[in-house]
């Protein structure tokens, strides 16, 4: 039996894009402009830097942050990715998430305290991020194509979009949880609203923050296979690759390189925040 | 009573309603006055917080809140400072109209007179002791050389001197609160609102706690607003109490006019199983010396006088700074002297003292004179801290106290 009635939901949305696009185009262009312009500056930094350089640094680093442990860790995993001769192409990765993940705090990290203040904001944008985590992420590659044609950028701006709702819930529920005696400490030691956050809330809500780019980082890790299918380049592609001609060694080498990159990125952005969370933590048990 | 001229807090008939519709709580109160908490929220969708305050505070003294939990106490306080905007009432510190100051002039208010200690310390668990002592002069803009000055002066004042870089999570919880007081006092404000400041702590060091900061606070002389739910911490530390009850002030007074003179019903219960020679203090069941004392130049005449019209069995002979000099008993005076009546003054070897004499200050708790009384049969002579007689109290008064008691 027929259903009695067909909406052209995916006509109207086409046509909306397409409005948008012929428009809109400016707009999309310096988008596209300044994003691309951050990725060419990261990854020709990471593919310049020769290895030696770049694996000593970013143990120090990851030491200087973090302690030994995550040191070793560091120099580890970056060893491991060169072992593979996945260095240059795992530094286009890096370069790659590293920017997604910036633009996803850039945006992520306003919108949460936003988020946090006005229920009335929160409101609204709940579903919107419900949506943006549960629509398969292959369904706005489509728009991001039309918008910003084939190639890193598009790939960027859908690992955006998943990668930002983690980062808004924890950012809010970071600034929510803070202990309500705190804030009114102070309130009563005549904080202005602006210092209130600044000296207050936001650093009271690093570990959830942190749990943010954590997950963002990793959303965005776990998103370039995908943008890879527009054309972003780096180990996504590499993966495409070997499943287009099951290729597993290439398949098995390149998803160890995403993880190795993830722990690298992780531990050291932890690492940044180690302390202020210790404390934090400690003291709430 | 407070100084009703000059008081440095004064809460007239200040009310906080949670909820909309608070306006017409407080204009039709007699209408809801016979409900109860659950019925009032199901029917109007408030919570009556706190009603009808009235109270002062004058310059440098304790004045504590006390009441059960859910009582309107930290409601109350908390509309001091307009961390709770009051729904009706005027709050004045220094004649200056609180409840009517802009956002603005609100926070000066915050930032320059008022300190507040919180019940679970509320520190900035990232921070060094220092900075959070210097929160205060840190969002007046003080610069870091300064405000950190002034915050190691204010650990040193609670007793934390080399603690400074330390983080709250290594301190016990009677130190973090000595963080806490360290942080209010550290911007010199004139007034400490306290809530349940010491309620958190174990009874051991709330009591070491308390001790010290009566000490304190009479050293930097603040006037504190104390909100408690302990009973025996008011009486321990508070000029005045203010009882609170379902969000109204039953009774304030003394501490010493609260557990003698509890209002009927609530306040009765409260303290009726108090130990109350803990805080009936000499001065409280004194009486005015007049008919005991004579100066030291009197006749004999005088002397077997008065002592026979009051039936005295001692008395006291003062000097001109009137502090007492001897003790006199009749019948030893009798033996020496005779019944005389010498208009002559009584010479010094004639007026034989057998009977120290037994002097304690205005601030004794009866449980110490029991000890003292029990030791002589001589009426103990109050004076007042320069020595000179305020009051006496005979035997038979310390008696009749402990029967209410």
């Amino acid at each position: 039996m027929d259903f009695p009635i067909r909406i052209p939901l995916g006509k109207w949305v086409e046509s909306f894009v397409n409005w948008l696009t012929e428009n809109f185009s400016t707009v999309f262009d310096s988008i596209k402009v300044v994003v691309e312009f951050l990725l060419i500056q990261l990854d020709s930094f990471f593919v310049w830097v020769p290895w030696p350089v770049s694996l000593i640094a970013l143990t120090l680093i990851g030491w200087a942050v973090a302690g030994r442990k995550v040191g070793i860790i560091t120099a580890a995993c970056l060893f491991g990715l060169g072992c593979m001769d996945l260095w240059i192409i795992g530094m286009s990765t890096m370069a790659l998430v590293m920017t997604a993940v910036f633009i996803s705090v850039l945006f992520g990290l306003p919108m949460g305290i936003l988020a946090a203040k006005s229920p009335k904001f929160d409101m609204l944008l709940k579903p919107i991020l419900d949506g943006m985590q549960t629509i398969p992420s292959f369904v706005y590659l489509i728009p991001a194509i039309m918008f910003f044609g084939i190639g890193n950028v598009p790939g960027i701006i859908a690992t955006v979009i998943f990668a930002l709702p983690p980062m808004v819930r924890l950012t809010s529920l970071g600034i929510q949880q803070v202990d309500n005696e705190v804030i009114e400490a102070g309130i009563a030691f005549g904080c202005t609203p602006i210092q209130l956050l600044l000296k207050i809330q936001l650093p009271l809500a690093i570990p959830s923050i942190m749990t943010g780019v954590n997950q963002t980082v990793m959303m965005a890790l776990s998103m370039v296979v995908v943008a890879a299918m527009i054309g972003a380049g780096g180990l996504g592609s590499k993966i495409l690759y070997s499943i287009q001609r099951i290729d597993l060694g290439v398949g098995i080498e390149s998803g160890l390189g995403i993880l190795f990159i993830a722990v690298v990125l992780d531990r050291i952005l932890q690492g940044i925040t180690k302390k202020q969370q210790d404390a934090i933590m400690h003291n709430k048990s | 009573m407070a100084d009703e001229k000059n008081p440095k807090i004064k809460c007239e008939d200040v009310w906080k309603v949670f909820g909309s519709g608070a306006d017409s709580i407080i204009k039709d109160w007699d209408k809801y006055k016979e409900m109860t908490k659950v019925e009032r929220l199901e029917k109007t969708g408030c919570v009556v917080g706190t009603r009808q305050a009235t109270f002062q505070v004058s310059e440098g003294e304790i004045f504590c809140l006390m009441g059960l939990s859910g009582s309107g106490k930290s409601t109350l306080v908390r509309c001091i400072n307009r961390l709770h905007e009051p729904s009706a009432g005027k709050v004045f510190i220094d004649d200056e109209d609180i409840t009517a100051l802009s956002g603005l002039e609100l926070r000066e208010v915050r930032r320059k007179k008022m300190g507040m200690v919180f019940q679970n310390f509320a520190l900035l668990p990232h921070r060094r002791l220092v900075n959070n002592a210097a929160l205060g002069l840190e969002v007046q803009g003080v610069d870091k050389k300064e405000r950190e000055k002034k915050a190691y002066e204010a650990l040193e004042l609670v007793g934390l001197k080399g603690w400074e870089k330390s983080y709250p999570y290594e301190l016990s919880g009677g130190m973090q609160q000595r963080v806490g007081l360290a942080r209010a006092l550290a911007t010199n404000p004139e007034i400490l609102l306290m809530d349940e400041a010491f309620s958190a702590l174990d009874p051991l060091i709330k009591r070491q706690m308390q001790d010290e900061f009566v000490k304190l606070i009479k050293k930097v002389k603040k006037t504190i607003v104390f909100v408690t739910h302990d009973l025996h911490e008011a009486l321990r530390i508070a000029n005045h109490i203010a009882i609170m009850k379902d969000g109204a002030i039953v009774q304030q007074g003394t501490p010493s006019e609260i557990v003698l003179n509890p209002a009927k019903g609530y306040v009765e219960e409260f303290v009726q199983d108090l130990p109350k020679t803990k805080f009936i203090t000499a001065r409280d069941i004194m009486q005015k010396p007049d008919n005991w004392v004579l100066p030291v130049g009197c006749t004999t005449e005088e002397l077997v006088n008065k002592m026979n019209e009051h039936t005295l069995r001692y008395a006291f002979l003062v000097d001109e700074n009137q502090q007492v000099q001897d003790t006199v008993d009749y019948f030893n005076f009798i033996a020496t002297n005779g019944f005389s009546n010498s208009i002559e003054e009584i010479p010094k070897e004639k007026r034989p003292s057998y009977f120290p004499t037994i002097s304690v200050s205005g601030d004794t708790f009866l449980e110490s004179l029991l000890k003292q009384a029990a030791d002589t049969k001589v009426p103990i002579v109050v004076n007042d801290n320069q020595g000179k007689i305020q009051g006496i109290i005979p035997r038979e008064t310390i008696l009749m106290s402990l029967q209410s008691a």
